[in-house]
């Protein structure tokens, strides 16, 4: 996907090649001056590689023109990414913040295009922590076809903030045949999602270290950008299609029961999910339909083409395991929008939206 | 997953549910009226609403959702003291998640939280003991609180404080004993409870002999049950056919874990560290004598109450709250004049809506698909507001009378003699 990388006419700035002496960054490397620029342009500028963020210019500038060929609207969504470990099994904050902005600009059909990156620091975090980190944002970021082209660099004082914070904003433009939205679910259509759910919520739950937990669960973390274009080559009328990445894919089905006014009804025994994910969620009362994931999204799609869908989602990489999960029905009078499953032992039960973060039962 | 999937099997809850139908069908009473039987452990209303199992019974039988949710019967009184202990400056207090949200007088433990007290959730108390050694220069508060189930665990943390001198930790103890409570329930004039599906990881530590009063004296069946939904099912069936043959015997469907005598080294590390008080107050049950439990003196060191100056004022539960009726299983949680409006999840009055084993936020978030439900909720509301006026809204403080010749659980007499009794 490399050929996709943007290439904005911009002539390369003549820079001298800086490096930062400091194993830890302070306050001086957030205060304007030349400590801030060594910074930005060892760590940042080197890793990102790409000439309009070398001309170290206050924003990116692209061509309408160019903009244009990838369809006819413009998409702008922006993600902050604060996270604790911030190196766990099967990521890290960075492929999180380049991952969370591809995947938001591209299930509305959006092929994303150009990342900012703005970083909050706590003064003491380990240079090499940031490369590192940088380094991962590229590796996510060249696997998605997109540069990552402006940024700003802020140090805090030690407690004001917890280690690195990232916020990456994101532009796609938007395919011309392609109109997705979370009312758009209509009775009849299948519910499918790409893969295994609760991955990364587990993985940071055993990461974390609080439970004498040992589980062998990575994230999930990763763009879907390319899955999304197939699932849109095979069927251009998807209807609705989110990332499920907070809530879960139980909070992504309620907005889109709500917001279309339908009953969706799941088949527990479809869920794919891991053993070690229903191990960890039963000994912690936790339901890992409220589990956060960062690399899987719920898409509903008509009947009649949920067969190439899903033909097309197992033929890619990130949706191997794709299954079809639940479909939609009428919404039932007055309840304004539910999900319902039905349950492996054959019951049903509600899959209601959660009021907080999920908190673990007593006993 | 392998020895929980088994406990699951559609099959074979096919066959229970078909049994259990073809019992009812036989039980003269249950034509006069619906039976109805507790389940008195949280844990259970939480399965029972998860797997739809309501909705797989006959009309004729109707789980009562008890008291045994810990969460669910915590005064606010209780709650406005963890947050007044939670934020002096120098404390650090631990907490079980889901008593995060419970909501006391002025707030909750979260807002506390916000508001800038240091508030951490632990998964266990020695995540807590954990946190008092890392941070010798702050006062480290456990909230304790849950049955039987949890005060093992407590106990032991307590006494590893006390072996390895750790002074800065202590103990907020909230624990409540499980046979007192079924007692105020069974001497409730109010109820008419056909048996009992009795808690299962509370008898893990007790046993099944403590629950011989309720068979012998209150003439009930009790069934002790597991956690599965078949566990459930089966457990149902058990005290059914208690019912159709005109038994009343404490039978223990989950052998698996549950024995007679318990397990006697989690009771002598409770006996070593509490000791019953007189009473304790409950969320719309009023105050239980013998109902909970405190720190022995031996370990007053580390007894948050005696440590620190904890206001312990009375607060009146909210006027339109049915919780209590809804713990005796007076009412269903629908019926409760404020459910699903006043009351909700999103901002709880009473408490059975906070925890997932509370009987309301189970009935809320799982148990709202039947349009019939609904109606039957609309209509239960008007008809509980017609007869406000003459009602009582809210059971409060009332007090609800124990037997005196059934010894308390935690009475170190009766604990002697169980447990010494059948070694």
């Amino acid at each position: 996907m490399n050929d996709r990388v943007p290439d904005p006419q911009q002539p390369m700035a003549p820079r001298r090649v800086a490096h930062i002496r400091d194993a830890s960054v302070n306050l001086a490397h957030g205060g304007g001056g030349r400590a801030m620029r060594d910074l930005i342009e060892d760590v940042f500028v080197s890793t990102f590689d790409n000439p309009t963020l070398a001309a170290l210019e206050d924003q990116a500038v692209f061509a309408l023109a160019e903009l244009a060929t990838h369809g006819d609207r413009l998409a702008f969504t922006t993600d902050s990414y604060v996270v604790d470990p911030l190196f766990f099994p099967g990521g890290d904050i960075g492929t999180l913040a380049v991952s969370g902005t591809v995947n938001d600009l591209a299930v509305c059909g959006a092929t994303p295009l150009y990342l900012s990156c703005a970083v909050v620091i706590e003064e003491g975090l380990a240079v090499d922590i940031l490369r590192r980190v940088a380094a991962s944002m590229q590796r996510v970021a060249l696997e998605a076809g997109v540069a990552i082209v402006t940024g700003d660099t802020k140090v805090v004082e030690r407690g004001c903030a917890d280690k690195l914070f990232i916020n990456t904003a994101g532009i796609g433009v938007v395919r011309r045949d392609v109109s997705i939205s979370a009312r758009n679910a209509r009775p009849g259509d299948v519910v499918i999602v790409n893969g295994y759910l609760g991955d990364h919520g587990a993985a940071i739950l055993v990461a974390r270290q609080q439970l004498a937990l040992e589980a062998d669960v990575e994230s999930d973390c990763c763009p879907l950008n390319g899955l999304i274009a197939v699932m849109l080559d095979a069927c251009p009328q998807i209807h609705c299609l989110r990332d499920a990445t907070r809530g879960g894919v139980a909070t992504v089905l309620n907005e889109f029961a709500q917001s279309s006014n339908v009953t969706i009804r799941l088949r527990e025994a479809d869920l794919p999910l891991r053993e070690e994910v229903k191990g960890a969620c039963e000994i912690l009362g936790l339901d890992p339909l409220y589990l956060a994931n960062e690399g899987k999204l719920v898409a509903v799609v008509p009947a009649d083409a949920a067969g190439q869908v899903l033909a097309a989602m197992r033929a890619h990489p990130a949706g191997r395991e794709a299954a079809a999960i639940g479909t939609v029905e009428v919404g039932e009078v007055g309840a304004g929008g539910l999900v319902v499953m039905q349950t492996v032992f054959g019951g049903q039960r509600i899959v209601d939206m959660l009021v907080g973060e999920q908190l673990p039962r007593i006993c | 997953m392998k020895y929980v999937d088994e406990f699951r099997d559609p099959h074979k809850a096919k066959t229970l549910e078909k049994e259990i139908r073809a019992l009812v069908s036989r039980i003269e009473r249950a034509k006069q009226r619906p039976l109805q039987i507790m389940e008195v452990c949280g844990g259970h209303t939480h399965t029972i609403f998860r797997y739809g199992i309501q909705q797989m019974l006959p009309d004729t039988v109707e789980f009562v959702h008890g008291p045994g949710c810990p969460v669910c019967v915590l005064p606010m009184g209780r709650v406005d003291d963890c947050v007044a202990l939670a934020e002096r400056p120098e404390v650090i207090f631990t907490t079980f998640g889901d008593a995060m949200r419970v909501p006391g007088s002025k707030k909750s433990l979260l807002k506390a939280k916000a508001d800038g007290a240091d508030v951490r959730m632990v998964y266990s108390p020695l995540d807590a003991l954990k946190i008092a050694q890392q941070n010798p220069d702050r006062e480290v508060i456990f909230f304790g609180l849950g049955f039987e189930t949890t005060m093992p665990s407590t106990a032991m943390t307590v006494l590893q404080a006390h072996a390895q001198k750790i002074h800065n930790f202590s103990l907020f103890c909230n624990h409540i004993t499980i046979i007192p409570t079924i007692k105020a329930i069974l001497d409730s004039p109010d109820l008419h409870l056909d048996g009992f599906l009795g808690p299962g990881h509370v008898s893990m530590v007790i046993g099944t002999r403590p629950y011989d009063f309720i068979a012998r004296h209150y003439r009930k069946p009790i069934t002790v049950a597991g956690f599965e939904p078949l566990d459930i099912l089966q457990s149902m069936w058990m005290v059914l056919r208690q019912i159709e043959t005109g038994r009343c015997e404490v039978e223990n469907q989950y052998g698996r874990i549950v024995t007679e005598d318990g397990n006697a080294q989690a009771l002598s590390a409770v006996m070593r560290v509490f000791e019953t008080r007189e009473f304790f107050e409950w969320r719309g049950l009023g105050s239980i004598d013998h109902s909970g439990v405190r720190v022995r003196e031996t370990f007053a060191a580390f007894d948050a109450e005696r440590k620190f100056d904890v206001p312990n004022l009375k607060i009146a539960d909210p006027k339109a709250c049915q919780c209590g009726e809804v713990l005796k299983g007076v009412i269903k949680p629908h019926q409760c004049k404020v459910f699903g409006t006043a009351c909700t999840p999103e901002s709880p009055l009473g408490s059975l809506m906070v925890s997932s084993e509370g009987a309301c936020a189970a009935y809320y978030n799982y148990g709202r698909i039947d349009t019939s439900r609904i109606d039957e909720r609309r209509v239960a509301r008007q008809s509980v507001k017609s007869a406000d006026a003459t009602a009582p809204a809210c059971l409060g403080a009332s007090g609800v009378a124990v037997m005196p010749d059934v010894p308390a659980l935690i009475d170190d007499a009766a604990y002697a003699s169980t447990t010494r009794g059948h070694s």
